[in-house]
């Protein structure tokens, strides 16, 4: 099948290939969906030791220029003016709704701020930048970066031994240059799995070195896209293009924590970022459906798209990410419900292929993170 | 016991009077992770290309068409605890239900292993 062939890809398209990946299209990129070992070993592999994930479809944006902070929150409902230097934090952009544009990680780098953006919206969030602060500050694409993630609770050790450095100190969401034998990268102990981890960014040319000398690592595994998929669900991070989307403020979707109280209603710099109005008047809980986990009581995976009800059969919710957790053993799901059943523990019914199956409102967080505290 | 094959990768295999039916390795390769697999009901009657079983793997849903008309005599109750069967063994431990077909002409009309294999040739 050649329908691969008019696809952008990674800079480790030939290294994907020579481990025999099963290649997939995803957000415009030829990418792996799974390695040989498979979603499911690759999965436990990464919740056992450290797994090596490909992400350099991801967009990391470059903004400098005098107040970029300043400037900045005028588009995320961040405090970015008192991020440290050396740290990363989540953040969201929106529309005048409320909705949700794209989620990603801002990093303060002291003379720039860099921004993570995923793949599927990164031209559209580089033209929103340059859109509403292109005037002022200079928006740069670093296309000449590719960006790695070593994910899993062996990575700090890998890590390590592979640098040479001693990274005990640098705890979740720090930021810093690392050496990898003389590839020298910019690394924030972060990720996309629950687990401890780094996310490498690193120049395209060296990307392949570095990824050859991560996997010479008796712990490390490559890992795919859909392990990097039942990683994230369990441990109940959100989908961009599933669980959140233009019709969805963070209120809705249960991220009141990434609205800076800074922000917030009674802030220093309340509101000034568009939909503040919506999102602030919905804080805390004033919104009429809300993301929850769902934990299907029976052994059918319950999936994105599939409609939720009460026992009566109304439709009270849909499902925005579902499927088996290899981890637990049984499907695992989230989805948005009408407010007055996201309590946890109440008992709702999910129609899969026109059948109602039972399903129970649960914590998101399937899986506990482990981060680097 | 001759086994056949349909183009939507499903085997089915003469067992005395009854078919038995499957799906094949090329399939439970695509597929990838078998999680979840919902059989029919002993004594439902299937019409030749209905959906007969779901299967789930960690990427997605697929089904299994019936590949011959008739009735199910015998199910592969252990599917249900252990789908992961389907990956190691399609083909044997693997099999999914037994039916007992109403006519020979469906099973006549089925690819043989080399027309099969010829098929699988074109996808590439």
């Amino acid at each position: 099948m050649n329908d691969t062939e008019s696809l952008k890809h990674t800079p480790l398209l030939d290294l994907h290939k020579s481990a025999n990946a099963k290649i997939v299209p995803f957000a415009g990129y030829a990418m792996p969906v799974n390695y040989e070992l498979g979603i499911i070993k690759e999965h436990l592999h990464t919740r056992e030791k450290a797994g090596l994930f490909d992400v350099s479809h991801m967009g990391q944006i470059s903004i400098q220029g005098n107040n970029a902070a300043s400037l900045l929150e005028n588009l995320i409902p961040v405090d970015i003016q008192s991020l440290s230097v050396g740290r990363q934090k989540y953040g969201l952009f929106l529309n005048e709704k409320g909705g949700i544009l794209d989620d990603l990680m801002i990093i303060n780098r002291g003379d720039e701020i860099i921004l993570v953006v995923n793949a599927a919206c990164k031209t559209a969030d580089f033209d929103y930048l340059q859109t509403h602060l292109g005037d002022k500050l200079s928006i740069r694409k670093l296309d000449d970066k590719a960006l790695l993630a070593l994910q899993g609770p062996m990575a700090g050790t890998v890590a390590e031994r592979v640098s040479g450095e001693d990274l005990s100190d640098m705890k979740f969401m720090n930021v810093r240059e690392i050496s990898f034998q003389g590839i020298t990268c910019l690394v924030s102990r972060s990720g996309y799995t629950g687990e401890d981890g780094f996310e490498i960014s690193v120049a395209n040319e060296y990307v392949t070195d570095l990824a050859r000398m991560l996997l010479a690592e008796s712990e490390v595994e490559l890992i795919g896209l859909g392990a990097r998929d039942s990683l994230r669900l369990e441990a109940g991070l959100c989908l961009y293009g599933h669980d959140l989307s233009q019709d969805t403020t963070p209120i809705e979707a249960n991220l009141n924590w990434a609205i800076s109280p800074k922000r917030r209603s009674s802030g220093e710099r309340a509101g000034g970022f568009p939909g503040s109005d919506i999102i602030l008047s919905q804080m805390p809980k004033n919104v009429s459906r809300l993301l929850v986990g769902l934990l299907p009581q029976s052994k059918a995976p319950v999936r994105e798209g599939v409609t939720i009800t009460d026992k009566d059969g109304n439709v009270v919710g849909e499902i925005t990410s579902g499927g088996f957790s290899p981890s637990l053993g049984y499907p695992i799901s989230m989805g948005y419900v009408d407010i007055d059943y996201a309590t946890v523990g109440t008992e709702l019914l999910a129609m899969v292929r026109n059948k109602p199956l039972p399903v129970n409102v649960a914590k998101s967080t399937f899986v506990p993170h482990r981060y680097h505290r | 016991m001759t086994t056949k094959y349909t183009e939507d990768h499903e085997w089915a295999r003469q067992d005395g009077d009854l078919i038995v039916v499957g799906i094949t390795d090329y399939a439970q390769n695509e597929l990838g992770d078998i999680v979840f697999v919902e059989l029919p009901e002993v004594e439902q009657e299937l019409s030749l290309g209905t959906e007969a079983a779901v299967i789930e793997s960690v990427k997605a849903a697929g089904e299994v068409k019936s590949p011959v008309s008739g009735v199910v005599a015998e199910i592969n109750s252990a599917l249900e605890d252990e789908p992961e069967k389907v990956n190691d063994s399609p083909e044997g431990d693997g099999w999914f239900y037994k039916v007992k077909p109403s006519g020979n002409t469906d099973f006549d009309q089925l690819m043989d292993a080399e027309a099969y294999a010829d098929f699988l040739e074109s996808l590439s």
